[in-house]
């Protein structure tokens, strides 16, 4: 008896969006990225098409965090001193892309400034030549200070400038509108708020080729089945044909599962826990892997070895010919 | 395929006898289409409408049961493609492999220690589900005897990973009461197999590496009279895997497909080059029915129980807590009060993190709809209003002697229009993460 394949004839597609630019672009990148431009549910290679892996982007930070996982600290070690060199040891590491979040005070506890975040990004723009994402620190004021500054400083390379939100999104559009940026457009873990502040960026000028949503999601045992059930269902209408939910989607296993218990502590956790380690690195592999399968065309990162892995499995995904 | 009203209706006897107690025969048909009527109320339904009736209602994927000395697995019977359509029902079946060639010794210790695994997540206890024993020794006595050793110090479900019917039967000696799994029919020893199955009346898995082999088989296993089948697809990578369980998936729910459909079973680790861990991880979220795995690794596997567990919750009921004022650590009328809301993570993040703190609290749970702190705010279900109100309505007042509030970091943004709300109270802004509540407390509240 023959078995026939179900198939989905779907009249969408997600809209293909390219990060970076090079020297002929008027960037100075080495490469660029493109993500997006599905045509089918993840990896389903018998009805459609998946032009571009999902990327994989490592977060670095403008100064060393005081708050990071001392394995992340053991893993990165003195590179964190200095975002140029954690820049460079995150190409190394394999990132397609560097996520560089500045934060709301410098190392001497004085306020971030637009003149240490310039010199800053400057330096990340010299020492590596990976397309560039920078998020500000999550203060609307502070971030709108700080990005106005970066997106002046790195005019014309293309940035993804992170994070507009419902609330504060429209100095963050004005500064990609003017120096040729693209931007991040979050929401918190709902198809129609996601859809909706795409149409609010949208009509500020900016084209949906410059615009990655970022839907939201939780880490494992944290609220993961949300973000990932609204990143099916965003997926599945941008197939149906509903342009304003077509955008590539980026999520942040990277943020979400390193400031959970189960990765950051150690100590003073229950027996069945398991190996610290193994643990935390499992968090953040099986929360980005689960997502890859709902959709996710960037993912954050923070330790280097679960992007080796989770990078296996993209290979593996996205190559109908490769084994295993 | 479910039938509709109409199409029930025309198998009916069209008398309107009510002896069904409805008042007509579409009255009935449409109960049934409901599913809020069974055919038995019907004395009078022939025995061709019963066929028809009977096998149009069958689940398109059938539901099987493996059952153990205590407790039991059950997978199958899912209705849709995507959780967020209705819900995903049976949580997939996670199993440790064992294998005879290990002494008694060795496989009563494995097997203890995974037994008495369990980790409490959100105040459920997740555990393993049980044992696949591989008869690897190819010996029945000493597989009879493996599976003795195992069943002597565990009760958990067991899948007899046994490749002839002489192996079966042997391994099945030792099982007595239980209800395991046999593993596998495939192309050249279905006959046996079935035979072994049968006798025994337990579910039977069956093996085939391309769709066509397994359908067809599966057809001449449920003629030989097996009900309860799981499908092995033989998938090995992350590609394969995720190609064919949708398909599987897909040709039983859009097409009602009933050769294939059954629940999967998959072996993640079986091939050593792919990362286990992580194609668990996809077998989870994409249609895995029972999931063998090669290694027992408490970090891991407590990692893929949430999992399991997080992607098996029902999307329209997401679990709350009841609203109200609880106790941690006995605490007095000196002890600081903080509140949260009634989404279940939430509320187990911040009471574990409390109680591990040692740091006697009052933890006031508002009602946010079983909403997350941010959500519930972004939302209007947790702001100044509702916590002044919920904090009035749970007597927060006679609890403490203080007047001090602590609340979420996440929401400093209300502490202003609170201190409006709860005249003679101080707001008090926490830690935005749970995981800060003890350094929280002891710089903020001891000194």
């Amino acid at each position: 008896m023959t078995v026939e394949i179900p198939k989905e004839k779907w009249t969408g597609s997600v809209c293909e969006v390219t990060l970076g630019a090079t020297a002929d672009e008027g960037g100075t990148r080495s490469c660029t990225l493109t993500v997006g431009g599905e045509t089918a549910m993840p990896f389903l290679h018998f009805e459609g098409v998946t032009p571009n892996p999902p990327a994989l982007a490592l977060e670095i930070r403008d100064r060393k965090p005081d708050d990071w996982s001392l394995l992340l600290h053991q893993t990165w070690g003195e590179a964190m001193e200095d975002p140029g060199e954690w820049a460079k040891a995150a190409e190394t590491a394999g990132a397609d892309m560097i996520y560089l979040a500045l934060s709301l005070t410098t190392v001497d506890g004085e306020p971030n400034t637009p003149e240490n975040a310039r010199a800053v990004v400057r330096k990340v723009l010299e020492a590596s030549g990976l397309p560039l994402a920078v998020a500000g620190p999550g203060q609307s004021e502070v971030d709108n200070e700080l990005l106005v500054a970066v997106a002046e400083e790195a005019v014309g390379e293309r940035l993804l400038l992170g994070i507009c939100e419902e609330k504060n999104y429209r100095t963050i559009v004005a500064a990609a509108l003017a120096h040729n940026h693209l931007v991040q457009s979050k929401t918190p873990m709902d198809v129609n708020l996601s859809k909706q502040l795409v149409i609010l960026i949208h009509d500020m000028g900016l084209p949906l080729e410059r615009i990655i949503m970022d839907p939201t999601t939780g880490a494992l045992g944290y609220g993961i089945e949300y973000g990932f059930s609204v990143m099916e269902r965003l997926r599945l209408a941008a197939f149906q044909g509903d342009t304003m939910t077509q955008q590539p989607m980026l999520v942040n296993p990277g943020f979400e599962t390193w400031k959970v218990k189960e990765s950051k502590v150690g100590e003073g956790v229950p027996e069945a826990w398991g190996d610290w380690e193994r643990r935390a690195l499992e968090w953040e592999a099986i929360t980005a892997t689960t997502l890859i399968h709902s959709g996710a065309d960037i993912l954050v990162l923070r330790h280097p070895e679960s992007l080796r892995r989770v990078r296996a499995v993209i290979d593996a995904l996205v190559n109908p010919a490769a084994t295993g | 395929m479910a039938l509709s009203g109409l199409e029930i209706y025309k198998l009916l006897p069209q008398t309107n006898c009510k002896d069904c107690n409805y008042p007509t025969c579409l009255a009935f048909a449409m109960k049934l289409a409901a599913k809020q009527a069974a055919l038995k109320d019907c004395p009078h339904v022939s025995e061709e409408a019963k066929v028809k009736l009977e096998a149009a209602s069958a689940p398109p994927i059938a539901l099987v049961t493996i059952q153990g000395g205590e407790g039991e697995v059950q997978v199958g019977n899912e209705t849709v493609l995507f959780r967020h359509e209705k819900t995903f029902y049976h949580r997939p079946g996670l199993f440790w492999r064992l294998r005879d060639t290990d002494d008694a010794d060795e496989l009563k210790r494995k097997a203890t220690e995974a037994d008495l695994y369990t980790v409490d997540y959100v105040g459920i206890d997740l555990h393993l589900d049980g044992f696949a024993v591989e008869a690897a020794s190819g010996d029945p006595a000493t597989f009879n005897a493996a599976v003795s050793a195992i069943l002597s110090v565990s009760k958990k479900p067991l899948i007899l990973l046994a490749p002839t019917a002489d192996l079966a039967k042997a391994g099945l000696e030792a099982t007595n009461g239980t209800r395991p799994l046999l593993y596998a029919a495939d192309q050249d020893n279905w006959e046996a197999m079935a035979e072994v199955a049968k006798q025994a009346g337990i579910p039977l898995a069956v093996r085939a590496d391309t769709l066509e082999a397994l359908s067809d088989l599966s057809q001449k296993l449920k003629q030989a009279g097996i009900e309860e089948l799981v499908l092995d697809p033989e998938v090995s990578g992350y590609l394969d895997s995720l190609e064919r369980l949708t398909t599987l998936r897909r040709l039983a729910l859009k097409k009602t497909f009933r050769p294939l459909g059954y629940p999967i079973i998959t072996f993640p680790g079986v091939s050593g080059e792919v990362d286990e861990t992580l194609l668990a991880t996809e077998h989870i979220a994409k249609y895995g029915g029972l999931i063998v795995l090669e290694e027992f690794n408490p970090a891991s596997l407590y990692a893929l129980l949430v999992l399991r567990q997080n992607i098996y919750t029902n999307p329209q009921k997401p679990i709350q807590v009841q609203p109200g004022v609880y106790e941690i650590n006995s605490p007095d009328k000196d002890s600081p009060l903080m509140v949260t809301t009634n989404f279940s993570i939430t509320y187990f993040s911040v009471a574990n993190e409390v109680e591990g703190s040692g740091q006697p609290a009052w933890l006031l749970v508002t009602d946010s709809e079983g909403m997350s702190v941010l959500t519930a705010w972004a939302a209007g279900k947790f702001d100044a209003e509702r916590v002044a109100k919920d904090s009035k309505a749970f007597n927060v007042e006679e609890k403490v002697s203080h007047h001090k509030l602590i609340i979420p970091g996440h929401v400093a943004v209300i502490s202003g229009e609170l201190e409006e709300e709860m005249p003679g109270w101080e707001i008090m802004v926490g830690p935005r993460e749970a995981v800060d509540i003890t350094s929280y407390l002891k710089a903020m509240w001891l000194n």
